[in-house]
């Protein structure tokens, strides 16, 4: 793990050094899934936002780290409670050759929440915002309520130009007549299943990139992913198999690039039911949901080996979790360390619970949705065992699980009691958890909508909600950490690991590894 | 032999009709697409609002009622994830699978009938034996594991071939195949190879099995008493009486070499509609599973279809037997 470190500190100088080497130089990429569609607002999804990424820029870009800069945005400011005023980059041209302005912006927040058949809208981070051109490189962000996050969601959105793109549809992007930005690369092709080509921009108001042209080839299958990057067809794969880490590592030919993500694997456990479906007492018996009280979440916690997990199942590439978030990130809390095993005290915070003999529960997890999940589901239910909550586990697809374990049961509730989950943090900072899984479950205020164990604290919730306020960074930072020191002190959720993700090149190239699991051309740099 | 098509053609209908009942309430009794769709961030007004786009909310006969309906008018839905009508998407895929089907079949044909056509003829000799012990590898090794096992020794240790993917395209005669380029060709040869590899033990099986049954019988015993050249016998006499079986059960293996190339277009990252279907599957695209399904489904009837006016043109006992209906 302390490559990554060191990877990331040296990128940043091979980036600046890559920058004038302007010549024909092909670069094909192997993605494990592919996007859905070229137009930047169809589908809230990680593969087409990253792919729309090379295309279009957005007003605030979001780093390897998700750290906030300026993109097409040069600078951003709150002016009054309800106002945010960005200023725009001054010179930027569109592929065709337009020029960008706040007509830009404006048409393009008014069409990101609206497009047709989209699966997953950008309406969520548009809501409750409506934007006014103040002069042709100034535009205002209005709110009703004070709102701190603006930067954070306005970096979700793509920008398009108004005249070709804002009146085009979905079908006019993918064919290439709509898909014109002012992003790093040109749209070259599309085609479904098979390949996308983009080729540079050499007008790009940043640093251009050093390919000159990309071609991005989905292959869904793992070891044929491997395959096409052993026998050369694509120069760089994302996503490697733990299983063939160790190989590929010592492969001369093939170099590796790691890095932590955003994402973070828990338990969510039932806390809202006294007669939870998949708690029961030994033998088979009705029992009070043993779940609800706070030192079985602690000894649970406690049974939790998190160094045997990241050693044995995810075979060293992932790092144990204390919190929502690695450290590093907005809104983390310093205090918080990784829950240390401990089954001697497991057992006695279990007796002293009244629950010396243990319980019988069950564990329900995906097999097809996190890197190596059904094992953990496993590697977590043994460790349960061995200090007497006796778990059986039951793993499925993620079409069949996150359905049941949304709303599964009677009356839209989560149908099992205790569960696997992971919760990437798209905005790149504590409120994103702390919203969706730790605040209580609130359909009219749109909170704790991932909420699947029904946590609720209302001090806890004061705290959210508060940060969700607060506009100024370091007292909304303190109150983010503060906020998650509460819940994970509660137990609302237990995080077993962050995962670290992988990419695999060829000898010579070096990959800036992503929190946000992108994988871009613009991070693929030569050493 | 108009009343003979007429009459079949009603029977697909009615197959397909009871196909589309299975496959719609099959497919959408399991899992929860909504979940699958929406952004983590979605909060539940979001989630909300997709279930009621996308009709979840109805009872499923309902549902089934405004399947029914779009599909009498040529629409079968739209695809959740692509938002594109689901028939458009998978026409789209559908000349990559034909021209891997296709060339499997050749394959198949070129490679399998020959082979069994020797190993029929001089059943005791090794060679023949040898295919003959090839054939049941044929038949057993798993299609997934061929796979990488190909593309371990052709793409990455000879290097010879590309892994995956599907190459440039070639038109020839308005038709654009990845079969008129050098680098679609080289690209199609191992996905084909693995794809056919089944279905030429199947047909050296079936032709030999044949050969030796029609080696035996009058009408060569006789043959070559009226003194006919060894090659006359084989390939006029014989072969046409071995076709039949050949013929039908080549015909129905088209159908699956199209309807069951997932594995092999997963592999291969070959963009077809096996691919396609696999997507959909894990994706919970239900439109495009069910279209899929529907798709195949007339694929069979109509293959089965043509190989019967096949066998009409081969066999006159049968065309006889027609018309006496």
């Amino acid at each position: 793990m302390k490559k990554l470190t060191a990877a990331t500190a040296v990128a940043s100088g091979i980036l600046a050094f890559g920058a004038g080497a302007a010549t024909a130089e092909k670069l094909t990429i192997g993605l494990a899934s592919e996007p859905t569609a070229m137009d930047p607002h169809f589908h809230n999804l990680g593969p087409n936002n990253a792919m729309t990424l090379h295309i279009f820029d957005r007003l605030v870009d979001q780093d390897e780290k998700q750290r906030l800069i300026p993109g097409l945005a040069v600078s951003w400011q709150p002016i009054d409670d309800l106002t945010w005023e960005f200023k725009l980059r001054e010179g930027v041209k569109f592929h065709d050759g337009s020029d960008f302005n706040a007509d830009d912006v404006v048409c393009t927040i008014e069409r990101a929440p609206n497009v047709p058949n989209s699966p997953s809208s950008f309406g969520t981070y548009l809501k409750g915002k409506s934007v006014e051109k103040v002069d042709d490189y100034t535009v205002h962000f209005k709110t009703a309520e004070p709102y701190p996050l603006m930067a954070n969601d306005i970096s979700t959105i793509r920008i398009i130009s108004d005249e070709t793109g804002c009146g085009a549809a979905t079908e006019d992007f993918n064919s290439g007549v709509a898909a014109v930005g002012t992003g790093p690369f040109k749209f070259v092709s599309y085609t479904p299943g098979e390949s996308i080509v983009v080729e540079r921009n050499d007008d790009y108001w940043g640093d251009a990139p050093i390919w000159s042209e990309v071609e991005f080839r989905p292959i869904s299958s793992g070891p044929s992913r491997v395959a096409a990057l052993l026998a050369g067809d694509v120069d760089m794969i994302a996503a490697v198999p733990t299983t063939d880490i160790a190989t590929l590592g010592g492969n001369d030919d093939l170099q590796l690039s790691q890095g932590v993500s955003n994402r973070v694997i828990y338990l969510h456990m039932d806390q809202f039911r006294e007669d939870s479906p998949f708690v029961k007492a030994n033998g088979g018996g009705d029992i009070k949901n043993p779940l609800m009280d706070v030192r079985v979440r602690k000894a649970i916690s406690m049974a939790i080996n998190r160094d045997a997990i990241v050693e044995r199942v995810m075979e060293g590439v992932a790092l144990p979790a204390g919190q929502l978030l690695p450290e590093g990130f907005f809104g983390v809390s310093d205090n918080l360390e990784v829950v240390p095993y401990d089954p001697e005290g497991a057992k006695a915070m279990l007796a002293e619970a009244g629950f010396a003999d243990g319980f019988e529960m069950t564990i329900h997890g995906p097999n097809d949705r996190y890197i190596n999940d059904a094992k953990i589901a496993e590697a977590v239910a043994q460790m349960l065992t061995r200090i007497g909550i006796k778990t059986a586990v039951e793993t499925m697809p993620r079409s069949v699980y996150f359905g049941r374990a949304s709303r599964g049961a009677e009356g839209d509730l989560p149908e099992f009691s205790f569960i696997l989950v992971g919760w990437g943090a798209g905005s790149g900072e504590a409120s994103s958890p702390l919203k969706s899984l730790i605040h209580t479950f609130n359909p009219d205020k749109g909170f704790g909508s991932s909420n699947r164990g029904r946590h609720s604290d209302a001090e806890t919730d004061a705290l959210i909600e508060e940060a969700l306020r607060t506009v100024d960074d370091g007292k909304r930072q303190d109150l983010l950490a503060a906020a998650t020191e509460r819940a994970i002190n509660n137990v609302a959720i237990i995080p077993t690991h962050f995962q670290v993700n992988t990419w695999a090149a060829k000898a010579g190239l070096k990959y800036i590894a992503r929190t946000d699991e992108y994988t871009l051309a613009m991070g693929v740099v030569k050493e | 032999m108009t009343v003979f098509v007429i009459r079949r053609l009603l029977q697909a209908l009615l197959v397909v009709l009871l196909m589309s009942v299975i496959v719609f309430f099959g497919v959408n009794i399991v899992g929860d697409p909504v979940y699958m769709l929406v952004s983590p961030d979605a909060d539940q007004a979001d989630i909300a609002a997709t279930i009621e786009r996308l009709g979840l909310d109805r009872p499923i006969h309902e549902q089934y009622w405004l399947f029914l309906k779009g599909a009498a008018q040529g629409d079968l839905g739209n695809s959740f994830i692509f938002g594109e009508p689901a028939l458009q998407l998978i026409l789209h895929h559908m000349p990559a699978t034909m021209e891997l089907a296709f060339t499997a079949l050749m394959l198949a044909i070129v490679i399998g009938i020959p082979l069994g056509l020797y190993a029929g003829l001089y059943p005791d000799n090794p060679i023949s034996k040898g295919i003959m012990a090839g054939s049941i590898l044929g038949f057993s090794l798993p299609t997934f594991w061929v796979g990488l096992m190909l593309i371990m020794l052709f793409a990455v240790e000879l290097g010879w071939v590309p892994a995956t993917g599907r190459g440039d395209l070639g038109t020839f005669l308005g038709i654009e195949s990845s079969l008129f380029t050098r680098d679609g060709l080289s690209h199609i040869f191992l996905p084909a190879l693995n794809l056919a590899l089944l279905k030429i033990s199947l047909a050296i099986r079936l032709t030999r099995a044949g050969v030796r049954e029609a080696m035996g019988q009058d009408y060569v015993k006789y043959a070559r008493a009226k003194g006919l050249s060894t090659r006359r016998i084989i390939f006029v006499h014989v072969m046409k009486n071995i076709m039949i079986p050949v013929v039908t059960v080549m015909g129905l293996e088209f159908g699956s070499l199209i309807g069951f190339s997932v594995v092999t277009e997963t592999i291969f990252a070959w963009p077809g509609m096996g691919k396609l279907l696999i997507d959909a599957i894990l994706q919970l695209d239900r439109p495009v599973v069910v279209a899929y399904l529907m798709i195949i489904v007339l694929f069979f009837v109509l293959i089965n279809l043509i190989v019967d006016i096949l066998y009409s043109l081969l066999d006159p006992r049968v065309r006889l037997q027609d018309q006496g209906t």
